[in-house]
């Protein structure tokens, strides 16, 4: 299963080699660790604890250290750790409490040399002097750490978390037993202890209540430093095994963090984030900026970070199927060997060159949108440039290509990924909600003809320069009102003012249905589209020129290209990008609107024949395969320019119900829920019958939220007003009770507004006239009195201060 | 709890205080107009009553008073239409506000009420306890500040409230955590959320909590006809049912095939892991305050079923509730009671000056054992549950059962060192369900730390190796073991009677008596006896989340 690699990496004293191998332990483990020569490995568990020699090939199971036929809970270890000045010595941590030693040199079965059984708990770690034979360091639940001198049967120093001295004159007369007692149950657990690589004397320990905590083993009285390193217990530290001051330490709240010790307060100079709380942390031999961690719940996997990276590993080994337990370099100066132990019975050697790199699998594309909606992409160099060489689009211009280069680090060994940055800055006036505001305070909704709201509220649309809209309200009221009207002389100068714009717009609306989504016509197109402009301005001229180019082109996707280019020099391609949906649903509907057109303005020759045309060409064009066709509608348009009365002048307004309908829900999906409403009061039972209630009431909702937001509350009234919804006129029916207290015995007046049940006064008296107020009773905010409507205007004309005479300078607006 | 909701809108209301004005805002209006034929004061209007603005209470108490006396003068005598909601309520603001002029008026009311021919209910027992008497209450120095406070933000003062602010210090964490369980963001519905306690609750037979349950489910919205029958329940709530059981009597049959049968089957009954543990703290949450509820004797919500009577008290009669404590006579218990203490306080301190006797795995798998399969009857039988809980129970007869002597199909075993909740348990709750985990592990903390260092009538004594020996007794019940914990003390400090309440409140807390609760410890206060229960409580959920979440964890392997 494992490829059969070999690598024979050159080290200063032997050469380690090997494979990615396992084997199978007969129980899960809980700590392993690596004799100096790193030949063999210990795996110790709650039913286990084993010495495997390294091989080649495999692992090969050299001792049982788990004698006896029912081993007792000394044997349950929770920590273990091979000395290494001392090949024959070990030490493990039992879950009773016990700190054991063991001596593979004795003869006997039982390899077991010293007991300590100080700890009143679990003792989570043992850890012996880097260069001293005899000292060995335990932590345990109970929160005390003890120094052991193995030449002696007892420990030599025990450090308290408690930060209490015993030396304190305060305490000093409390007998020991219960100086224990009395802090004992404050104590907090202390689950990691490091000695220091470089210097002699200090020794970090991690707690459960988050702190880490340096002592010098001379001082037992109290530590030197103490900080809170994370929320959280801290599970594990590591200190650099080349810098002096650096320390790791990983926690339950899922963080590794590198300290910097030399200073005078630790100062945190690399956090790392990872997936799951960090059970263990282990510096990378020879490797400055890396370390290897694990976790203990849900992650399997054993990642290698590189510091200075900490967004994602720098290598992951993922064969564990259950929690990894502990995990160990081989060789104190190879960095290509890790071993690990896991709660899955299983005890891996991984090769550092059969890791998987995340990075190659990390997607370096990233997209964000900014808070007034500008978007940020970014993506691999290779990808945009050549994009972009793609692109020279018309839009082009609003694109600020940035490019981030970071200084490539030598010793990074981070596959290095240059990404390019682009920011599209949305433009102001599109992203701004002016448009809205002015939309809401300038549309007529109600109290003139309809034909004049259409034309105003197209007026309105079109200043903002929101040309689709405008045309809509064009269309619109082309669409429902009586042909009779129409050729007054007033819409039809309306609508040749309009101009060229709806023109455009029609056109574009029917070529989408062929041109979209198809890009790379788009800009072949563009070409084409500027000799398109001119030929527009010609008037008449140019239709026979289109058909002459139809011609040519026929049997090509050329028209729809031109006709698609010719929008877009007008209209931002968001626009035209918005009618995409619209003109498929219309196609068979549109023509019979281009019919209706022509009749009434006829005698506007050079506006209306683009439209004529353009819309004669819809219905034909709008399949792909339609080139051929494409020649048909000319011949009809040449057709309907001669003679009228071929179609009916009059179609019911109800024909366009389906059309209005559709175009409302567009406007309402694109979010545009005014041009919905707007449009929907203005036609009113035109189209109301066409749509939902919820629909509608959906819509109202939003618009009158929208509207408030903006704090556009008469136009939201207004609207409030005007809706025909049932839910939605209720909303100026609600909150109109006003509740009175009586002024003199400040109780609710229930009955009437204006006499007190309870102490029979009449409340609301006129500060001018001493009547009572039966109807409109104004009154000053301020000093709270107030009387009749006409009095107190008519008194404060002539006086600046209030009527009762209290003194209050009333103000009436 | 819908009053919480409430609570920003009676703030709301504060901010007007210009005389002459009218009151409330459009919402209140509206509510008013609605309820003009009948002033029930529904939670909404009550909330106000519970405004931190001492004006603003004082206006709604008045309002109220106006709107009850209106009802009372509008009709003839004998006629009126206060309704019965509106009786209890007063009549528990009469009894369990903590602000005098509330209670004050509450009663005057009730009275004038009376006076006019009105049936009023009547409160069947005094104080929150069965067990405590309401005197000794008020004795152990009650902190009215945390009355008050908690009064004023949940808008009423339960009587799980009242006992626990014999400990602020806890109680202050668990209101955070179950507000938290109950109120704020999470995966399921809020209704949802006190179906499953109400499911929980009547697991244990715990007419208390299914009624606040059940009063807090219809006030998020449930449908009434859930409350009536599993059968109306969605079958994803359902098939919630075999976990209850488990956890709720035995957790540590819970396997990660039970875990996948939630997560795993298709249609729409499927849990989402978040969902699942969510629904997991609510239930442990719930059996492990059923024991607290029973453990302390609480007496019913005075507006609860069983809180309240309309009839007459007969002449002669005292009110009792139905587990009213018996009496005991005193002299020679007291003394017995006074050894008793002093006898503990010696084994305490013999147990940590000892050194560590060296003892094989045997041995102190043989203590385990032993405690774990005493034999200490407990099955004392009761009156049937009312059908109010029996509906809501599937399996009514599944129980926790002792574990077997060892030997016989041993019983599983849980180590702790295997999976703990610092080590374990906490990242998992964290991880699918944020903030959870640190409420419960706050929770824990402050129950584990807790402690006034007196013992009886003794100041100054360190009670860890007591608290210890009662945590792990309780997750010894439960087959979770400690290596380094030497089972033998437990036998040491806990004596027959404590370990009898102590396994009746973690296993079968509804066969709790008052002779039970009486029983044990009987020179302790009553605050230390609640103290007990807040450990069988706090170890009882811890046990019960480690199994679920080990069977959780499995499941993700």
């Amino acid at each position: 299963m494992e490829k059969m690699s070999r690598v024979t990496t050159a080290l200063s004293s032997n050469a380690i080699s090997g494979r990615t191998m396992f084997c199978h332990l007969d129980a899960p483990a809980n700590a392993i660790s690596v004799c100096r020569d790193a030949t063999q490995v210990v795996v110790a568990g709650r039913n286990i604890f084993k010495i495997y020699a390294l091989e080649e090939e495999q692992f090969v199971e050299k001792l049982n250290l788990r004698v006896g036929r029912k081993p007792s809970l000394n044997f349950s270890c929770a920590d273990v750790m091979w000395h290494q000045m001392e090949e024959n010595l070990l030490a493990t941590a039992a879950t009773n409490g016990a700190v054991v030693t063991w001596n593979l040199g004795k003869p006997s079965r039982n390899k077991q040399e010293q007991l300590f059984t100080e700890h009143k708990r679990t003792v989570n770690k043992v850890c012996f002097h880097p260069t001293e034979v005899y000292m060995l360091l335990s932590g345990s639940q109970d929160g005390f750490m003890k120094c052991f001198d193995l030449r002696k049967k007892e420990s030599v120093s025990t450090f308290s978390v408690i930060q209490i001295s015993r030396n304190t004159p305060l305490f000093s007369y409390i007998p020991d037993d219960l100086f224990h007692t009395l802090f004992l149950g404050q104590s907090e657990s202390v689950r990691d202890v490091q000695f220091s690589m470089k210097d002699y004397f200090t020794f970090a320990a991690s707690f459960e209540n988050g702190n880490v905590q340096l002592w010098d083993i001379r001082r037992p009285d109290r530590y030197e430093r103490m900080f809170t390193a994370h929320t959280g217990p801290v599970f594990c530290c590591d200190w650099h095994p080349d810098d002096r001051g650096w320390l790791a330490t990983g926690g339950r709240d899922k963080m590794v963090k590198v300290w910097d010790m030399t200073t005078n307060r630790a100062k945190e100079i690399y956090c790392v984030q990872t997936i799951a709380s960090v059970a263990r942390v282990k510096w990378r031999p020879e490797r400055k900026y890396h370390l290897a961690t694990c976790s203990m719940m849900v992650d399997h996997n054993i990642y290698v970070w590189d510091i200075r990276r900490p967004f994602i590993p720098f290598a992951t080994f993922e064969e564990h199927k259950d929690v990894t337990t502990g995990i160990v370099w081989r060789h104190q100066h190879d960095p290509h060997f890790l071993l690990s132990g896991s709660k899955d019975s299983t005890l891996y050697q991984h090769m550092f060159k059969d890791a998987t790199r995340p990075v190659d699998k990390a997607n370096p594309e990233g997209l964000c949108f900014g808070l007034f909606g500008d978007l940020a992409f970014a993506a691999k160099e290779s990808l945009i440039s050549s994009d972009i060489s793609r692109k020279p689009y018309p839009g082009g211009d609003r694109r600020y290509p940035i490019f981030f280069f970071k200084k490539p680090d030598p010793t990074e060994q981070f596959a290095h990924v240059s990404s390019a940055l682009s920011v599209f800055e949305t433009d102001l006036d599109s992203n701004r909600m002016d448009w809205f505001v002015k939309t809401a305070q300038l549309y007529l909704l109600s109290g003139k003809p309809f034909a004049e709201l259409c034309d105003h509220n197209a007026k309105v649309a079109k200043e903002l320069k929101r040309p689709q809209v405008s045309t809509t309200w064009t269309m619109l009221r082309i669409m429902f009102s009586d042909p009779a009207n129409l050729t007054a002389p007033g819409t039809n100068h309306n609508l040749s003012k309009l101009g060229t714009l709806p023109l455009m717009n029609s056109f574009n609306m029917k070529e989408m249905g062929t041109g979209m989504g198809t890009e790379s016509r788009l800009e072949r197109s563009k070409g084409e589209s500027r000799q398109d402009n001119i030929h527009l301005e010609p008037g008449n001229l140019h239709i026979s020129n289109n058909n002459e180019e139809n011609e040519e082109t026929e049997g090509s996707e050329g028209q729809a290209e031109y006709m698609f280019g010719d929008a877009e020099l007008d209209d931002d391609d968001l626009y035209s990008m918005e009618h995409d949906n619209q003109t498929e649903e219309q196609e068979y509907t549109l023509p019979q609107e281009a019919f209706q057109l022509r009749h009434e303005i006829v005698d506007n020759p050079s506006a209306p024949e683009h439209l004529q045309q353009d819309k004669a060409d819809s219905p034909h064009v709008s399949g792909n395969e339609a080139e051929v066709t494409c020649l048909t509608p000319i011949e009809s348009f040449s057709l309907i320019s001669i003679s009228q009365p071929l179609f009916s002048p009059h179609l019911p307004a109800s024909f366009f119900c389906p059309i209005v309908r559709e175009m409302l829900s567009y406007y309402a999906e694109q979010g545009d829920v005014q041009m919905a409403i707007s449009v929907l009061i203005v036609l009113g039972d035109r189209i109301r019958k066409e749509i939902d209630d919820l629909t509608q009431e959906h819509w109202y909702m939003s618009y009158i939220d929208l509207l408030q937001r903006f704090e556009l509350w008469n136009v939201s009234n207004e609207v409030i007003k005007l809706s025909t919804c049932s839910a939605i006129t209720c909303l100026n029916q609600t909150s109109t009770t006003l509740h009175i207290n009586c002024s003199n015995c400040k109780r609710p007046m229930s009955n009437k507004g204006w006499i007190c049940d309870r102490c029979h006064q009449c409340a609301s008296v006129c500060a001018v006239c001493h009547h009572v107020v039966k109807g409109l009773f104004v009154w000053c905010q301020g000093c709270s009195h107030g009387g009749h409507l006409e009095h107190i205007m008519n008194w404060l004309k002539s006086s600046p201060h209030c009527p009762a005479g209290c003194g209050h300078l009333c103000e009436y607006t | 709890m819908a009053c919480n909701r409430a609570a920003d809108f009676a703030c709301q209301a504060n901010g007007e205080n210009t005389p002459g004005r009218m009151s409330g805002t459009g919402r209140s209006c509206r509510l008013r107009s609605e309820s003009e034929s009948e002033v029930v004061p529904t939670a909404k209007s009550l909330a106000r009553l519970c405004s931190r603005d001492e004006a603003e209470r004082a206006a709604a108490l008045e309002e109220l008073s106006q709107g009850v006396l209106m009802c009372l003068g509008l009709d003839k005598p004998g006629t009126a239409r206060l309704s019965k909601p509106t009786l209890l309520h007063l009549l528990r603001l009469s009894r369990s506000c903590p602000l005098q002029e509330v209670r004050g008026r509450a009663t005057e009311l009730l009275r004038t009420a009376q006076e006019q021919g009105v049936e009023v209910p009547r409160a069947l027992a005094t104080g929150p306890s069965a067990f405590i008497p309401a005197k000794q209450m008020l004795k152990e120095e009650l902190d009215q500040d945390v009355l008050m406070e908690s009064f004023l933000s949940l808008g009423r003062l339960d009587h799980i409230t009242m006992v626990m602010a014999l400990h602020p210090a806890y109680l202050s964490c668990f209101l955070r955590a179950q507000h938290a369980m109950l109120e704020l963001d999470g995966p399921l519905p809020f209704h949802w959320r006190h179906y499953i306690a109400v499911m929980a609750a009547a697991r244990h037979h715990c007419s208390y909590l299914v009624q606040q349950h059940s009063t807090g489910f219809l006030e998020a919205g449930g449908q009434e006809s859930w409350l009536g029958s599993l059968e109306h329940a969605p079958t994803k709530l359902r098939s919630l049912q075999t976990l209850n059981k488990l956890l709720a009597h035995r957790p540590w049959l819970i396997t990660q095939q039970h875990i996948q049968e939630l997560v795993c089957p298709g249609a729409e009954s499927r849990w989402s892991l978040a969902e699942l543990i969510h629904a997991v703290v609510l239930m442990a949450h719930a059996h492990s305050l059923c024991s607290f509820v029973w453990g302390c004797g609480l007496n019913p919500e005075h507006d609860h079923v069983g809180g309240h009577t309309f009839q007459p008290p007969s002449p002669g009669h005292l009110p009792r509730s139905p587990h009213s404590p018996a009496h005991e006579n005193g002299r020679q218990e007291l003394v017995e009671g006074a050894m008793e203490v002093e006898v503990l306080m010696k084994r305490m301190v013999e147990l940590q000056q000892q050194q560590e006797e060296e003892c094989t795995q045997e041995e102190m798998v043989t203590r385990f054992e032993r405690e774990r399969s005493e034999s200490i009857p407990t099955a004392v039988v009761r009156g049937a549950p009312p059908d109010l809980v029996l509906c809501l129970v599937d399996e009514p007869e599944f129980r926790y059962e002792d574990f077997a002597p060892r030997g016989e199909q041993a019983p599983p075993t849980m180590r702790a060192q295997d999976y703990s909740w610092e080590d374990h348990g906490f990242s998992l709750v964290n991880r699918l369900l944020p903030d959870m985990g640190q409420l419960l592990d706050e929770k824990f903390q402050v129950v584990s730390n807790l402690t006034y260092n007196r013992m009886a009538m003794h100041e100054g004594v360190d009670t860890h190796t007591l608290r210890k020996a009662l945590w792990n007794y309780i997750h010894c019940l439960y087959g979770i073991r400690y290596d380094d914990y030497d089972y033998g003390s437990v036998n040491v400090l806990l004596e027959r009677s404590m370990k009898l309440f102590v396994k009746t409140m973690a296993c079968h807390p509804e066969q709790t008596t008052a002779r039970i609760y009486h029983a044990f410890w009987r020179h302790f206060r009553h605050s230390e006896k609640v103290h007990a229960n807040l450990i069988v409580m706090e170890a009882r959920l811890q046990a019960a989340l480690l199994y679920t979440l080990r069977a959780i964890t499995h499941y993700m392997r």
